[in-house]
């Protein structure tokens, strides 16, 4: 396609030859309709002028007779810018005045010319020098015929003159118009190329591209930043993906190692013992089921498809529930699990798994805070900022601040806790169930001023505030 | 066992049905098969089975569709749905079909064969039973009163709830996750052995005193509930 081509085909161009055509239409409607007016009204004033002359040649007709007519009308005529003046016999032929012809038979009928009429004057140099008049005719008794009229020459170079100046502006509208077309759709035009550019490198797969912006706000920054908004987040889901894929190659594959080296050393070993080595080969993929089924959680949560679930659900109940669940086991590795629950706090959400990120979290400080010197771990539900947030603080070796952002990430895992049994999943479940819940899960230290190894951690799940 | 227990399984998966068939045969169960929706549907519908077991993602009719078909022309054998979806939502889509259990595969056996054999029971064991009797416990359903030997046991409201499962169930292995399920009503995977010390506190209070065990664990399945004597005679 050729540039200009694709200049015609900008949405810039098509709308400013609209505007160009409206505008266009309107100012010839409106010069026409000046012009139509002003030539009327002026033609009022002529006929207005012109019937008080005859009224009062009429008078001097009568008053003074043919004689002090002449004269009047002689006096009248020699007057500068005068107007027309004709006597003329009863035949047509004139016999004074200031006219040097007129078209013929214009004297044989009384009364207003139906038309505006040609005529010569004396004063003319040419005989093609000619002038338009309005004229009324006036028949004596006599049989002479008396001709007054005004020159209608004004109103026409009038009506020339706001023509003209139409056509200039018109003119000069269309030239504008023609280089705002361009300007405006040349930059337009630019700047989509650029956006294309971009878009074409980021569909051959670089993702870390961004929409060019030029900070003015206008709409194409908007589009632009919208959609480097898009891409962030694809980016960051990408980036997960491929973040998960590795760690699934190596969570995976590792526990599938073990399994099969266990199985095979069963095999080599022969005889009766192998019971116990089955057992374990039970266990090990127990294991890889369970980190299996956390994971399709995880991605199920994400995309969204347990948000149809979501009902109004007593979160208190849950909370008094899973406490209550847990409680035991606390005790038996030496803890205590304190509830302080405040009644009634009803969210919309998905009871499961609500239960299911509590259970999680709930694991996790037994798991970290066994052996801690405070035992306790206590779990609250209340309001709080007009936010229902619910939290479990145990007083553990806790989490840095700098790692607290990565233990969420699917697969991470401290090094230090690495020994301990789980899937690294288990808080990665929590966030996600937390956003499609949409709230949040923020990390902490349960006692910032403690021990290097007792700082502790709590975790909050804030859920946005129901609806009753 | 008076009669032995019939049952159907609805599974495109030969050979995992062939697994399936000969382990609950082994387990006295006696075991059908059929390998797609609309000879499953068939074989349901003509045969009175005691159990269904049906895969969700079938050939020709898949298994919800068969379970609902079913109920529509008043089939009511208990249907635990077998299923590879996510346990979320996929769980309830499946109860609300008309299925009575539901466990996600990969599962366990001893997990499939205990589910199973809970809901052939429930068709026999009359519900309004009001006292549950094992042995020489006694559970007063009405009164939530729990004795032995005529004495009476004091126990939480859970610790009643899971006992009561458990007596309900007696004879038969139920699993942790079947208590989760039944006494807590949450389907979670509560990652720890939560249920274990339940139980265990559980037996403490209805074993300490007296000089018969009762409650037993089945290992690698579950817990169970039995008087030992009966058995033996």
């Amino acid at each position: 396609m050729s540039k200009l081509g694709v200049l015609l085909r900008t949405t810039a161009v098509r709308l400013s030859a609209l505007y160009l055509i409206l505008f266009s239409l309107c100012a010839a409607f409106l010069v026409f309709y000046v012009t139509g007016m002003s030539e009327r009204l002026l033609q009022q004033q002529t006929r207005d002028a012109v019937t008080a002359e005859v009224t009062q040649i009429e008078q001097v007709y009568t008053r003074a007779g043919v004689n002090g007519l002449l004269r009047s009308l002689e006096r009248r005529a020699r007057q500068p810018g005068a107007n027309l003046y004709v006597i003329a016999g009863p035949s047509g032929e004139i016999l004074a005045g200031n006219v040097a012809s007129l078209e013929p038979g214009l004297l044989d009928r009384e009364g207003w010319t139906e038309k505006p009429f040609a005529y010569q004057r004396y004063t003319d140099e040419t005989r093609k020098d000619s002038h338009v008049a309005l004229a009324h005719v006036l028949m004596l008794d006599n049989g002479l015929r008396i001709l007054v009229g005004r020159d209608l020459q004004e109103p026409q170079k009038f009506r020339a003159l706001v023509r003209q100046a139409l056509m200039v502006a018109l003119g000069i509208m269309g030239l504008g118009a023609l280089i705002i077309w361009f300007a405006i759709g040349r930059n337009a035009l630019k700047r989509i190329d650029r956006m294309s550019e971009a878009s074409t490198k980021i569909m051959a797969g670089d993702l870390s591209q961004r929409l060019p912006r030029n900070g003015s706000g206008d709409e194409f920054d908007r589009l632009s930043e919208s959609l480097n908004a898009m891409l962030g987040r694809i980016e960051k889901l990408n980036e997960g993906l491929r973040q998960v894929s590795d760690n699934i190659a190596h969570d995976l594959k590792t526990p599938l190692t073990r399994l099969r080296n266990k199985a095979e050393a069963a095999l080599a070993r022969k005889g009766t013992s192998q019971r116990g080595a089955l057992e374990e080969i039970i266990g090990e993929s127990d294991q890889l089921i369970r980190t299996f089924n956390a994971l399709l959680m995880i991605s199920r949560v994400e995309a969204g498809s347990a948000a149809a679930e979501m009902s109004e659900v007593d979160l208190s109940r849950i909370v008094s529930d899973c406490v209550e669940l847990y409680e035991p086991v606390a005790e038996d590795v030496g803890l205590r699990l304190e509830a302080e629950v405040a009644p009634g706090m009803v969210i919309s959400g998905n009871r499961e798994l609500v239960g299911q990120a509590l259970g999680n979290l709930l694991d996790n400080a037994l798991k970290y805070a066994e052996g801690a010197t405070d035992p306790l771990i206590k779990v609250s539900l209340g309001r709080r900022d007009g936010k229902v947030v619910l939290s479990v603080a145990d007083h553990g070796p806790g989490v840095p601040e700098d790692k607290r952002e990565d233990v969420v990430k699917r697969f991470v895992r401290l090094d230090e806790s690495r020994s301990k049994p789980g899937t690294g999943l288990g808080l990665s479940l929590v966030d996600a169930v937390m956003e499609m819940h949409h709230g949040a899960l923020n990390l902490a230290a349960t006692d910032p001023d403690g021990a290097d190894n007792g700082k502790g951690l709590t975790v909050h799940m804030v859920f946005p505030a129901s609806a009753t | 066992m008076v009669t032995r227990m019939k049952i159907l399984i609805i599974e495109d998966d030969i050979e995992a049905a062939a697994y399936l068939a000969k382990a609950f045969r082994e387990a006295g169960i006696v075991c059908d098969h059929a390998s797609d929706g609309e000879s499953g549907l068939f074989m349901a519908s003509e045969n009175s089975y005691d159990v269904l077991v049906v895969d969700r993602m079938l050939p020709r009719r898949d298994g919800l569709s068969v379970i609902s078909e079913l109920r529509r022309k008043d089939v009511h054998t208990p249907v635990l749905i077998l299923s590879a979806l996510g346990q979320v939502d996929d769980r309830v889509t499946g109860l609300r079909a008309g299925g009575d259990d539901y466990l996600p595969k990969p599962y366990a056996f001893s997990e499939l064969l205990a589910r199973v054999e809970v809901l052939g029971r429930r068709k026999g064991t009359p519900e309004q039973d009001m006292v549950y009797r094992v042995g020489d416990l006694e559970l007063d359903r009405l009164s939530h009163s729990v004795r032995r030997q005529g004495k009476e046991i004091p126990l939480q409201p859970r610790e009643f709830r899971l006992l009561e499962y458990l007596m309900k169930n007696a004879g038969q292995v139920v699993t942790r996750t079947m208590l989760l399920e039944n006494v807590w009503d949450y389907h979670f995977d509560p990652q720890t052995n939560v249920i274990d010390v339940h139980v265990s506190r559980l037996r403490s209070k209805i074993e300490k005193d007296f000089d018969l065990p009762l409650l037993r664990t089945v290992r690698g399945a579950g817990y169970m509930i039995k008087d030992d004597r009966t058995a033996s005679a």
